[in-house]
């Protein structure tokens, strides 16, 4: 389709701006995905927010691969702009020990809440995000309940009687 | 038509009944529900109120937004974790005497989510009087439930219901209760530091429910 090639076009302009920032493409099903490092994410975003018009961030979800993978978690941005009406997916791999990466709550607000429920769900932590906490789990829940080794039916019961 | 034209001629000046039976009859004939749809239970809720399915028939006249205003309380939907607390708050504030009818299939066992944050069975919590089954159950079904509750009212006893003051409601001694500074700065760092001292477990504990069904 037209859009890949546009948006394959896309990614050649980000290596050329910076090689470091483009470590990997995939192409399928018409959709194109960039895998980008997580000490550029921020750069790449705020790059693709102001020159290319990706100014709408669709989401920000989380992926555990498994606690036997190495690159154990992924987060996955989807952009879209509403200028070019093209849609752009950017992956960073994060190891376990170290789940860190920069938020992006400076480039787009939404990226706010998006980025509490992929640290509630995975533990994934945000450097930088003004209010990291959990969103959808209360509280006082221990533990994050979309990694694969966290059981379906949690650990206690829970009962007021 | 009415009963002064008919009846009231025969009876006499006095009459002499059980306390029993007509304070249970005023209480069952105006039960009025607090409002407590959560999820999809909430719409067939709606519509066992409006005109073709109407509660107002049976003396659910109003929805009272105040739980304090309200005699039985219609938990409609799936309970999660985190509302529960917040579920027993509003059930504390209700005045005696006070009804749960817990409506539908997630309420009364967990439904279909049988998970990590979803409470398996808002008896739980609160103190039920009818379970009505369904996903969602039809408005008759609802219907049917305020009925059977009106008779469960007739069969009471008025010394059942008396209005205690539980200190135990007021002090936030069950796990999770969210206190009113919850959210507030003062807990910010408390929960990043929290998850950072998350201790993975192992992938080989089962839950409790899980040891109990394989067995």
């Amino acid at each position: 389709m037209a859009n890949t090639e546009a948006l394959l076009g896309l990614v050649e302009k980000l290596r050329g701006e910076n090689a470091a920032w483009v470590s990997d493409v995939r192409e399928a099903l018409g959709e194109v995905t960039v895998f980008v490092p997580g000490d550029s994410i921020s750069a790449v975003c705020e790059y693709l927010k102001h020159s290319e018009g990706f100014d709408l961030l669709a989401d920000i979800c989380g992926a555990d691969l498994g606690p036997e993978e190495d690159p154990r978690f992924e987060v996955n941005y989807h952009l879209f702009s509403t200028i070019h009406f093209n849609r752009l997916r950017l992956k960073v791999l994060l190891s376990e020990d170290a789940p860190n990466v920069r938020t992006v709550t400076n480039v787009w607000k939404t990226a706010d809440w998006h980025e509490r429920e992929t640290f509630d769900m995975f533990g994934v932590v945000f450097e930088g995000h003004p209010d990291l906490r959990r969103i959808l789990l209360p509280s006082d829940f221990d533990g994050h309940a979309l990694r694969k080794d966290y059981p379906l039916r949690g650990y206690e019961p829970y009962s007021m009687n | 038509m009415g009963l002064e034209n008919t009846l009231f001629e025969s009876l006499p000046d006095v009459l002499t009944v059980r306390l029993d039976a007509v304070v249970n009859w005023a209480r069952k004939s105006s039960l009025w529900p607090a409002t407590f749809g959560l999820a999809c239970c909430a719409i067939e809720m709606m519509n066992t109120v409006s005109s073709r399915h109407d509660l107002s028939r049976f003396g659910a006249e109003t929805f009272r937004a105040s739980p304090r205003q309200a005699d039985v309380m219609i938990v409609s939907g799936r309970v999660s974790r985190k509302m529960a607390p917040v579920l027993r708050r509003i059930y504390d504030q209700m005045p005696e005497p006070k009804w749960v009818i817990s409506m539908g299939a997630c309420a009364t066992s967990g439904g279909v989510f049988d998970n990590y944050a979803i409470v398996q069975g808002v008896d739980k919590i609160v103190p039920v009087d009818i379970y009505v089954p369904g996903c969602p159950p039809r408005p008759e079904m609802l219907v049917h439930a305020i009925m059977m509750l009106q008779d469960k009212i007739m069969r009471e006893s008025v010394k059942d219901r008396r209005d205690t003051f539980e200190p135990e409601s007021r002090v936030s001694v069950v796990p999770g209760t969210l206190p009113v500074t919850e959210g507030t700065a003062l807990e910010k760092e408390t929960e990043i530091e929290v998850a950072q001292h998350q201790v993975s477990r192992p992938y080989t504990i089962p839950s409790r429910h899980e040891r109990r069904k394989s067995s």
